[in-house]
């Protein structure tokens, strides 16, 4: 199925069309209102000292110079915070972490003290002058390592913690699973590391704390993707009453899961200027963001299919380490501690599976969901992905074929999973088939046979995957015992103009523009005559945010449902103008009129004046409403990628020839913000296959803790990207939208991974030799050479 | 993030920069480009007391020719070079070369006398001026010096300048007929640092034999490394793809890269070898093209 | 030091530190916060300006350097009212999402328009390497440029007379 016909004029710019966003027109005057250009009156500017080691005992801080430096006001440490019961804090995931540290550091880059001064430049000068006594530790750098039986504990302070072991989950039949393996004609393996790696947004994270003396009132302007919940955080944490705590997130230069989580910085920020009365400011420099904000991924993975003789899957078990940082602090639903790994059955029906994971405490900066993951999606589907890959090499079988082979087929939807998840909808077949045609595919086959005069190595690799979005259903989703519903709030003026409130929170996805097109649709009010309104807490209904591509499955929907409220109290307005009956009334968009007489209609505009001037006895004044929406399920965009690439034996270098992208996210909304998104996330899995990642020395040093290490692709490596599309409704969603901020980030980098390998296997079996099982992403030049040479 | 202070000044002539570099002695630094200085400063690494901003200094800006050199002059940025006719047609290799150091924006000020000077290991220029055999120029309130680039370039960000002096032109042999360079670099993306650099020059004789080699490695050595020993072994050969590889096996086991996270030694040395066979493929093409 | 700078047209005379970034004096000292920082070690691009027409990372750049000089930001891209080309081909074709790079890239793309009338995909790609994006993979930075180009083509042929 292709593109649903929109059912409103351009004009109107309901759903279907790409409309041009509305935000744009600040963006590109450069009058954007990111958190560092605010600056409010007596602002003062803070500035935080780090650990340079891994793992440390603080013997003791002398903060005194910092203190007589010219320009500074304050310096705190984890002791001044101690006195408030501030030195620690709750994380997402149930744990604790340090504000700033008071008995250890737990990783390089770790908070130890603030100083807040009268300018930025100031604030740093003076963290030079503050002395920390250090006594080294061994550091711990890799989860193994963690969880050997002489390794030291790194988190001592936690009552009842014996070991470095962070959570233990699993999901699945693990005796069915076992059953089928024994019944295997062959089980194809797979060890991978999925790396560590860093959302790095363009823009750092950082706050604007403004605690008024007088009123008490605390205005917290902060990059937050998740302004209510980090609201009801706070006065649980800093014992602030909620009444008084306004979270403002402004325009954020991306976030992309880095500014979900609750960061030291804001905390102590809001502190400071509690205590000294004075707005604070609070900019992290990139260095510190890659060094001590939420990380992304870092799963080692082991995965094994069980296969029969026709190459069916029968079943599934994966086994993951995770590596978590110092502090359990993920945001993710509190059920699933490893997220919705257990989504890595992916796209290929067979009936059990097991998954165990199990968290480990390392000397690194906390984190792991993050950049774009859905919950640790990313793991999964590239565990699958690759395992499927090299299922099919091991048997002889096309990789295309083995996939159209195993795929769930349309007529299983609503599909239920060995692991437990219900797939809404899917046609995997006809996304594949058509990324095939797109590229040519067997053609391509015919021609990597022959070898080609300058010696480079040509592979093709496809990933096909399913993913999981829209936290989600509060019988099963929650973070930090918040449901995760999520709301509109929509009020339509007496001349038909509208304003929505939202508690999602945009990030760059377009929501002014997307969210304002859903309206459009129920009601016909043209898109641009519609506000839309987020990040203000005061000023929007409660909400769980933007993350995990839950804007549109779960904010989408409530902004639907609030719409067609407005609608059923419209249709009774207009039976009052039109002195008809309801029943005898009809809808199309933008009016009401009266079955067979369609010259007799009053529209929105119409109606939303009467509401103010002209309505029926006894109805209350005024056209607006408000919808909290519980998902009934969450959602499964997928799709079926195909890259082809080029390998220089010579380096190990390789390049993308070929990229083309089949998704499949239900209705579009705004098919032109749809392509941005997948764009968008094509190049991330090009970076996190090709270049990108932070890894540790063996005393904890990072290496990728800034822009010269941390590889970013430009626009000169950045592959160029062919575009396709399905259309498979999510049958439960009130537009039929699943959601699709994530989904090329979660399926492309095994896409790519896979081309490459794919190259390697011709050339081995050229030789008469096999090829490497298994390249660690990123598939750095040396791994490359280092495999050719075996 | 930010630097540490500094005093700063701008002289308008050389005569009166020279002044000042004299007076400072250690604690003047030349700041012409700043694309490597600066960003040293705002990480903690440098710390001049005092800059001395040349770029209001008019006639620094050239490219000319003299000797049978290209005379570059310590304010032509990186985005002059690589646009310039003259350095087209009298030097493949830096032609080659220019457009691709660091990124396009870093190449509209950055210059090629501050890189020269600055003596990174993993900087490009100076591997290619080792190739070529380059001169600098140094200028002090004394007069005048002339510095062939190995016994400039020292040792790890350490150049062989005395307090007071700065360089006001690089001078790089042409071409000419029968000469031709080209530089290869393994860099992940446009703005890396090489993981591995290969400067190959040829200079070829009337029958066709080679009268002079140059190669020269960036990022495997603590300073950029001239590799005297293929250069000798490949004088008055006849170029080849032999000889070529030959070079390669010299230069990969004359260097000493690190194991890091850019790869394990074993692997940059594979790179240079291949790289230099490539290289003089390219240098060979360039000095036999017209 | 006292210096005296034109930004957008404007000359203004402040006092400074001669460690004061380029980037900071402009969104301090002049107040235009359109031009981003987004990275300390001059990769991201995300604080580029034209200086004397020349696109330069602010970031890289003491203010006191820029002393006499004539700078441009995002906010001296509007004239007379009316956006440049590049800003309208940017909303046009979806060349931004969150917008943080979006100033750099603009900046880049009107100068590139500016002595390459018809640059190519390759060229355009090639101009904005300095200039990293996180949201947008590129796709349509590119295609808003190539689209500035042709406007600004198409608004420059001049109507031939006849007669």
């Amino acid at each position: 199925m292709t593109t649903t016909k929109p059912i409103t004029s351009p004009e109107i710019g309901g759903i279907g069309h790409s409309v041009r966003r509305r935000e744009d027109d600040r963006f590109i005057q450069g009058a954007g209102r990111y958190i560092d250009d605010i600056v409010l009156p007596g602002m003062l500017h803070m500035a935080i000292l780090r650990s340079p080691l891994a793992h440390a005992r603080i013997k003791g801080i002398d903060s005194s110079a910092a203190t007589a430096h010219p320009g500074v006001v304050a310096v705190i440490t984890g002791n001044d915070l101690a006195a408030y019961k501030l030195a620690w804090m709750p994380t997402l995931s149930g744990d604790t972490q340090a504000v700033l540290a008071t008995d250890k550091v737990r990783y390089q880059g770790q908070e130890v003290a603030a100083v807040i001064a009268n300018d930025p430049y100031t604030a740093r000068d003076a963290l030079s002058l503050i002395s920390v006594d250090y006594e080294e530790l061994a550091a711990i750098t890799n989860p193994q390592q963690a969880l050997s039986p002489k390794a030291v504990l790194i988190r001592d302070e936690k009552e009842g913690q014996t070991d470095n072991v962070a959570y233990n989950w699993e999901a699945g039949d693990k005796a069915a699973t076992d059953a089928a393996f024994a019944k295997a004609d062959r089980v194809v393996s797979l060890e991978t590391h999925y790396p560590r790696s860093h959302p790095a947004p363009l823009e750092t994270c950082g706050a604007v704390a403004d605690v008024n003396p007088i009123t008490g009132q605390a205005t917290i302007y902060m990059t937050s993707q998740a302004p209510h919940a980090h609201r009801t955080l706070f006065a649980l944490v800093a014992g602030l009453p909620e009444q008084n705590i306004r979270i403002v997130s402004p325009d954020l230069g991306g976030g992309f899961g880095n500014k979900v989580p609750i960061y030291p910085g804001y905390v102590v920020a809001t502190a400071a200027s509690l205590v000294l009365g004075r707005p604070v400011k609070w900019i992290e420099s990139r260095s510190e963001n890659l060094i001590s904000t939420g990380f992304a991924r870092d799963f080692y993975m082991k995965g094994e299919l069980a296969l029969d003789k026709e190459g069916r899957i029968l079943a599934m078990r994966a086994s993951i380490l995770s590596d978590q940082g110092a502090f359990f602090a993920d945001a993710q639903p509190t059920k699933f501690r490893a997220g919705l790994v257990h989504i890595c059955t992916g796209s290929y029906d067979f009936p059990a599976a097991h998954v165990a994971a199990q968290g480990a405490f390392t000397n690194k900066a906390p984190g792991g969901v993050a950049y774009r993951c859905s919950f640790r999606v990313t793991e999964a589907s590239y565990l699958i992905e690759r395992l499927v890959q090299n299922a099919a090499h091991e048997i002889g079988m096309d990789p295309a074929e083995f996939r159209l082979k195993n795929f769930i087929k349309p007529e299983q939807f609503p599909y239920h999973s060995p692991t437990g998840f219900v797939y809404d909808s899917g046609d995997y077949h006809t996304a594949l088939r058509k990324a095939m045609d797109m590229i040519g595919y067997d053609q391509l086959r015919a021609e990597q046979k022959k070898p080609r005069p300058d010696g480079k190595l040509i592979g093709i690799g496809i990933a096909s995957f399913t993913e999981v979005v829209g936290a989600g259903p509060s019988r099963d989703y929650d973070i930090v015992g918040l449901k995760m519903f999520d709301s509109a709030e929509l009020r339509i003026h007496p001349t038909g103009k509208a304003i929505l409130k939202l508690g999602v929170k945009s990030q760059g996805q377009g929501h002014e523009t997307t969210f304002a097109q859903i309206v459009a649709n129920e009601l016909g009010i043209p898109a641009s005559d519609i506000v839309v309104k987020e990040g203000d807490t005061d000023d929007t209904p409660y909400g769980l945010g933007t993350y995990a591509s839950r804007s549109t499955p779960v904010g989408g929907a409530a902004t639907a449902m609030v719409a067609r409220k407005i609608r059923d109290k419209a249709k009774k307005i207009a039976a009052h103008l039109l002195e008809a009956a309801e029943e005898d009334l009809e809808w199309e968009p933008g009016r009401f009129f009266v079955k067979g007489v369609p010259d007799r209609g009053a529209t929105i505009q119409e109606i939303a004046f009467a509401a103010y001037t002209n309505l029926p006895l006894g109805m209350e004044a005024g056209l607006e409403g408000v919808h909290y929406y519980d998902p009934p399920n969450m959602t499964y965009p997928f799709g079926s990628y195909i890259v082809v690439v080029e390998v220089d034996p010579g380096d190990g270098t390789w390049k993308v020839l070929r990229m083309v992208a089949v998704d499949d996210c239900g209705v579009r909304i705004n098919p032109m913000i749809v392509e941005g998104q997948i764009h968008g996330g094509l190049a991330e899995g090009f970076a996190k296959a090709n270049m990108q990642w932070i890894t540790f020395d063996d005393q904890g040093n990072c290496i990728g803790s800034n822009f010269l290490d941390y590889l970013i692709p430009t626009a000169y490596e950045t592959p160029r990207f062919e575009l396709g599309e399905t259309v498979t409704p999510s049958p439960h969603h009130p537009i039929g939208a699943k959601g699709v901020g994530e989904s090329a980030t979660v399926g492309s980098p095994a896409a790519y991974v896979n081309a490459v390998l794919d190259a390697l296997w011709w050339n081995a079996a050229a030789k008469g030799g096999s090829g490497p099982l298994n390249i660690d992403m990123p598939v750095l030049p040396h791994r490359v050479w280092q495999a050719l040479q075996r | 993030m930010y630097p540490a202070a500094f005093q700063y000044s701008a002289p308008r002539t050389l005569e009166e920069a020279l002044s000042l570099l004299s007076e400072l002695g250690d604690d003047g630094r030349v700041l012409a480009g700043g694309q490597s200085l600066i960003p040293m400063m705002k990480i903690q690494q440098a710390f001049p007391a005092h800059l001395v901003d040349i770029n209001r200094i008019s006639g620094l800006d050239g490219i000319r020719e003299v000797n049978g050199h290209l005379g570059i002059g310590a304010l032509v940025r990186h985005a002059a070079l690589a646009s310039s006719g003259l350095v087209a047609k009298n030097s493949s290799m830096m032609a080659a070369a220019a457009p691709w150091i660091a990124d396009p924006l870093v190449r509209n000020r950055g210059t090629l006398c501050g890189s020269v000077a600055h003596c990174d290991p993993k900087g490009d220029w100076n591997s290619m001026m080792l190739a070529m055999s380059a001169v600098v120029v140094a200028r002090s309130k004394a007069g005048e010096r002339l510095i062939p680039i190995g016994e400039f370039v020292i040792d790890f960000f350490t150049n062989s300048l005395r307090p007071g002096e700065m360089v006001t032109e690089v001078r790089v042999p042409k071409d000419g007929v029968g000469g031709g360079g080209s530089y290869m670099k393994l860099e992940r993306k446009i703005g890396d640092y090489a993981t591995v650099g290969v400067a190959t020059h040829l200079r070829l004789e009337g029958k066709g034999k080679i009268a002079r080699a140059g190669l020269a490695l960036t990022s495997v050595s603590s300073h950029n490394l001239k590799v005297t020993e293929a250069e000798q072994m490949m004088a008055g050969q006849t170029p080849s793809a032999e000889l070529f590889a030959e070079a390669g096996a010299i230069a990969a086991r004359t260097c000493s890269p690190d194991d890091d996270v850019r790869g394990p030694a074993d692997y940059k040395r594979a790179v240079v070898a291949e790289y230099t066979k490539r290289g003089f493929q390219k240098a060979l093409q360039a000095a036999t093209s017209a | 030091m006292k210096i005296n700078v034109t930004v957008n047209g404007t000359s203004q005379e402040n006092e400074v530190e001669p460690r004061l970034l380029l980037v900071d004096y402009l969104r301090t000292v002049r107040s235009l916060t359109g031009t981003h920082i987004g990275c300390d070690t001059t990769h991201c691009g995300a604080c580029t300006v034209l200086v004397d027409g020349i696109p330069t990372k602010s970031c890289t750049m003491f203010a006191v350097q820029a002393d006499g000089a004539s700078i441009t930001t995002v906010e001296g891209l509007k004239q007379g009212g009316q956006l440049h080309p590049v800003q309208s081909a940017f909303k046009e074709h979806h060349g931004l999402q969150c917008g943080f790079c979006t100033p750099g890239m603009m900046i880049v793309g009107a100068a590139l328009i500016a002595e390459n009338t018809d640059p190519s995909e390759d060229e355009v790609r090639w101009a904005i390497s300095g200039n990293i994006c996180r949201c947008t993979g590129y796709v349509n930075i590119v295609k808003a440029i190539q689209a500035a180009a042709a406007t600004t083509r198409e608004a420059s042929r001049q109507p031939v007379s006849v007669g």
